[in-house]
This record gives structure tokens, sequence and C-alpha cells, in this order.
């Protein structure tokens, strides 16, 4: 027992044995959405031989679902261009500068960060209200971008931190501006870290249906996740149609991770992991 | 003088570039943390709020119809977190463990572990939904062709076995997460240890239990806080599959779906509760706070300088 257990084999087949548990549904959502739902219903388990396209394209003529992908990526879009051009600044200010009153900062950026967004929902709803940013794709933008900032000023203000202060002395030294020497200098040096903070805010981004439930209401400012909710019930038993209309809410996600398998990993972990 | 003229062009670049991140952050998370314990100590009617109510909220809270839902509910979170915790986190080490034996290779086998954490939780839960389904999902469709139709159910809609299944899901989902974290930690693990025992002679089952698993406390000690959260803000799977209430008859309900309810209203009653959820959101920021802070102190105390 002892010696299956050391050896390489068994690790090895651990492994695969791991890859089949997490790929065989994902090829079940795939190779369902190419099979008719009466196919489907008389036998889940059959290989979709002849490919039903059909599905994929009632999905896109459903008017609402091709408006729901567009609402998400206005809604990841924008609150990434707010994390990413206040959290660059903001990061680039407390890893890169001493001033008093900086510790405070941190410690008011790292309070933000252990706040659960969950539980503050109720006054944030009155108060969005209260703004006018209720039912409103820039409240939820808003709202996104103050959830992910503090981690993202957090992990990028430690990739300024970690860049030669030469660097800065020698553009000034040859007359850049502070603005100049953070757009032309530090930024291209911080780009994995600015990679970094892309993913590990887009994907839940994307991924949440939380907020939406609660902040929108019209229904034609919904979102993917929200949306599919509301597909799920349009389209009960046309088991094809979800199938298709699960593939294509995960298909971007999908694509970029394969070409980006690294960097989510890195990203989706990097509240974790220190460094 | 130059330096001078440097440091005000510094101090008018930080004020500039520190406003709007720190002004969306108040506006949106320290304001809202700290009004929404307010919350809890007043009447509402509605959305509109009332005189002010001492701990009534509270004890609201702890007597009839309340009480009830909320320790079925408390129950389920805490079945969740040793659930979660203790199945999670063993498979979690065991495939890292794996993943750090096997170099040809690995990285395939990693990209692969993570794959599922990238996916959204309505997908996952829908996905599943349909795999599980009694009348059209594989799972049952197989234990039918095999004759073992008692192992054939409704898994997520038999009151005994929703709350298992969802955790069963919640495992396919997030163990790739647990798995990278332990694998960063045994990567970080000096080999000069490893060289060291092996010449003495030990095996590799004791490596592990003496050197390698002592050694992971940290990693660990990240694994087991961000459990203990996500085991207590429970909401988005049992949401998407047993609704606001915790289908079937409240066998997936938590205590976040309660304080849903109680915040937004429900199926049943469309009246919502302001006061009473706003008191359960500052019990469970107690809970998941005090309990992480406590749980951190001590995981930290055991851990051993690598």
């Amino acid at each position: 027992m002892i010696r299956i257990i050391g050896s390489k084999l068994f690790w090895r087949s651990v492994l695969i044995f791991n890859a089949i548990s997490v790929l065989l549904p994902v090829f079940f959502l795939v190779n369902s959405s190419l099979r008719s739902s009466t196919d489907f219903a008389n036998n889940p388990m059959q290989l979709a031989k002849h490919p039903y396209w059909h599905n994929f394209a009632q999905v896109w003529q459903n008017g609402d679902f091709a408006n729901f992908l567009k609402n998400s990526l206005v809604i990841t879009g924008g609150s990434l261009v707010v994390i990413l051009a206040f959290g660059v600044g903001a990061g680039f200010v407390l890893g890169r500068y001493q001033f008093r009153g900086q510790n405070l900062i941190l410690g008011f950026v790292l309070t933000a960060m252990l706040i659960p967004a969950k539980l503050m929902i109720l006054p944030l709803f009155i108060q969005l209200k209260w703004m006018h940013l209720l039912d409103s794709q820039i409240g939820l933008i808003l709202v996104y971008a103050s959830g992910s900032l503090p981690a993202a000023i957090f992990i990028l203000s430690g990739f300024f931190r970690a860049l030669p202060v030469d660097l800065d002395n020698a553009a000034r030294m040859d007359g850049a501006s502070e603005g100049q020497m953070i757009r032309k200098v530090l930024m291209p040096l911080a780009k994995p870290g600015l990679a970094i903070v892309t993913i590990y805010a887009a994907i839940p981004i994307w991924n949440d249906f939380f907020l939406p439930l609660v902040f929108i209401q019209s229904p034609e400012k919904k979102t993917i996740m929200q949306g599919l909710t509301i597909f799920f019930g349009e389209y009960a038993s046309q088991w094809g149609v979800l199938f298709a209309g699960l593939m294509i809410a995960s298909l971007p996600l999908i694509i970029l991770y394969l070409i980006l398998s690294e960097q989510f990993i890195k990203g989706l972990t990097a509240g974790a992991v220190k460094g | 003088m130059a330096k001078q003229g440097l440091k005000r062009q510094q101090n008018r670049m930080a004020l500039m570039l520190l406003t709007p991140a720190l002004a969306t952050i108040l506006i949106f998370t320290t304001i809202p943390a700290f009004t929404t314990l307010s919350y809890a100590f007043f009447h509402w009617d509605g959305f509109q709020r009332g005189s002010f109510a001492g701990f009534e909220n509270f004890s609201r809270l702890f007597h009839f119809p309340f009480r009830e839902q909320f320790l079925i509910a408390l129950r389920h979170n805490l079945l969740v977190f040793v659930g979660i915790f203790l199945i999670q986190t063993s498979l979690g080490i065991f495939l890292a463990y794996a993943l750090f034996k096997i170099r040809r290779g690995q990285r395939f086998h990693r990209t692969v572990a993570f794959f599922p954490v990238i996916f959204s939780l309505v997908i996952v839960g829908y996905t599943w939904q349909i795999i599980l389904n009694p009348f059209f999902g594989p799972v049952d469709y197989i234990f039918h062709s095999l004759h073992l139709d008692t192992f054939a159910r409704s898994w997520l809609g038999d009151t005994s076995t929703a709350l298992p299944t969802l955790v069963f899901i919640n495992l396919w989902r997030w163990v790739g997460f647990p798995t990278i974290i332990f694998l960063a930690g045994l990567n970080a693990i000096s080999t000069d240890y490893v060289e060291a025992a092996r010449i003495d002679g030990a095996s590799e089952g004791h490596i592990f239990r003496k050197i390698l698993f002592p050694l992971l406390a940290p990693s660990m000690t990240i694994v087991t806080i961000l459990t203990f959260i996500g085991a207590f803000e429970w909401f988005d799977l049992p949401y998407v599959l047993g609704g606001s209430s915790g289908g079937p008859a409240g066998a997936t309900d938590t205590l976040a779906l309660m304080f849903y309810r109680l915040s937004f209203g429900s199926v049943d009653s469309i009246a919502n509760q302001i006061g009473i959820g706003s008191a359960l959101g500052v019990l469970i920021f107690l809970i998941v706070g005090v309990g992480a802070t406590l749980g951190a102190k001590w995981l930290r105390g055991r851990e051993v300088e690598a």
C-alpha cells in the first residue's frame, strides 16, 4: 500500500482522475449545447454527431440575451476603467512617495478590504436611491470599483514600491514631470501588476449576480448572469437552448483562460498569496 | 529651491491621484459599512426609518418566528463550513501534493485543476442542476440503466440530500483554489529539508507528515480563514439552486439568504423587515469578524518559521 502511494504512477493517476472530474461536466455542457432538445430528452448521454447549431441561433434571436451580454461588457469594462485609472494613481502615490499620514491612508484602504459587500447592501441600496444611482449602470460600476479598489491599490503600490528609485531621479533629471514619469517610465514596468489587477477585478465582476439582483430592476439593464436566471424560466425544458445560453455566457472567460491561464491563476489568487 | 519645487509638485500630485480612489471607497464602502450598524437600532417601515429601537430588533430576531429560521440557517452554515473545510481542504492538499510530485505535465494539470474557479456560480449551478435532474439528467440516467434505481433520486429536490449536494457542487467549483494555494506553499519550502531527511532514510510519507505538512501551516491559515468567511456568507449557490427561501422546504437556507429575505422581502412575504435584517447583518458580521480574527490568531500561532 505504502509503495503504491509513494509511486509516481499513483500521483499521476490522481491527476488524471481529477482532470476527468473537472472536464466531464464541461464536456457535457459543450456537447449538450449542440444537440436538439428532444434528442437530449430522449437520452442525455449521447454524443452530438451532427451539431445542432440552431440552439445558438435561437439564443441569439432572443433579443434580450445579446443585450444582457452587452450590459455585462459595459459594466465590467466600465468598472475596470475606473479601477485601473484610480488604482494606478493611488498605488503610485502610496508606493512611491513618503508623506505624513501615509500609514493612516494605508490603514483606511486595508480596513475597507475587510468589509464584506453583501452585509452593507441595505444602506448602499438606500444611499444609491438617494443619489439617483439605483437601477443605473453607473451606480453599479461605482460600487464594483469601490469593492475592488482597496485590493487593487494594495497590489499596485507593492509593484510600484519594488521599482528602483533611480528611475524616478533619472526621469526627473531629464525634465519629465511627475505625470510623464508615471505614464512613460513606471507604467510600462508595472504591466504585470496591471494584468493581475485586471483579472482580479474583471472575473468576479463579470460573474457576479448578487449586486445586479439587488440594484438593477429594469429588464433592459440586466447583466448576463442575472439574465440567465430569467432565460431559464423562459425556456424551461428546452434543454438545447438552455445549454447554448450557458455556453455563450461562459465562452468569453473560457477562451481568455485558455490564452492567459497563468495570469488568471495569479490574478484570482492575488488576494490570498503574499507578494 | 528645486527640491522644494519638486516637493510641492509631489504634494499636488498626491492629492490629485489619491482623492478619486479614496473618495470612491469612502462613499461606496466605508460610509455604508458604518450606517449598516446604525440601521439595526431603528424601527423601519419598508424603506422608511422610524424611531430609535434600542436592541428590540435583536431581541425579535431571537423570538418566534425568526428564532427558528435563524437557528436552522446557522446550523446549515456551520455544517457547510465543517463539510467544506474537511473535504475541500484535504482534497486540496492531496491534489497539490500530486502536482508537486509530478513535474511532467504539471502545467496542464494545474491549468485544468483551476479551470472551474473561473466559472460563474450561476453557470455552475444551472449546469449541475441539469446534470442532477431526476428525469433528464445523466447521473440518474446512469443509475437507472444500471438497474440501481435505489440510488437515483432528486438530488436537489430531496430535503435530505439537497445541502450535501450543494456542498459537492461547491467542491467541484472551488477545490482548485486551495490546491493552487497549497502548491505555492509546497514550492516555497526549501528543498534542503527534504533532501536532508531523504539522506537520513525517511520515507516519503514520513517526509510529508513531519516536514511538508507542518511547513504548509501558513497556507493552511489562509485557506481556513477564507473557507470560514465564504461559508458564513454563502449565498450565490443556494440562491441559484434553491431560491431565496433555501428550497426545498428550507433545507438549504443560510444566514445570508435569511438576511436577503428580511432586507428585500421574499416570495412568501413581500413586506421587508429592514431593522431585523440589519440586526442579522450585524450578527453575521460579528460571527465572521470575531471568528476570522480569533481563528487567524490561533492558526498563526502554530505556524513554524520555514
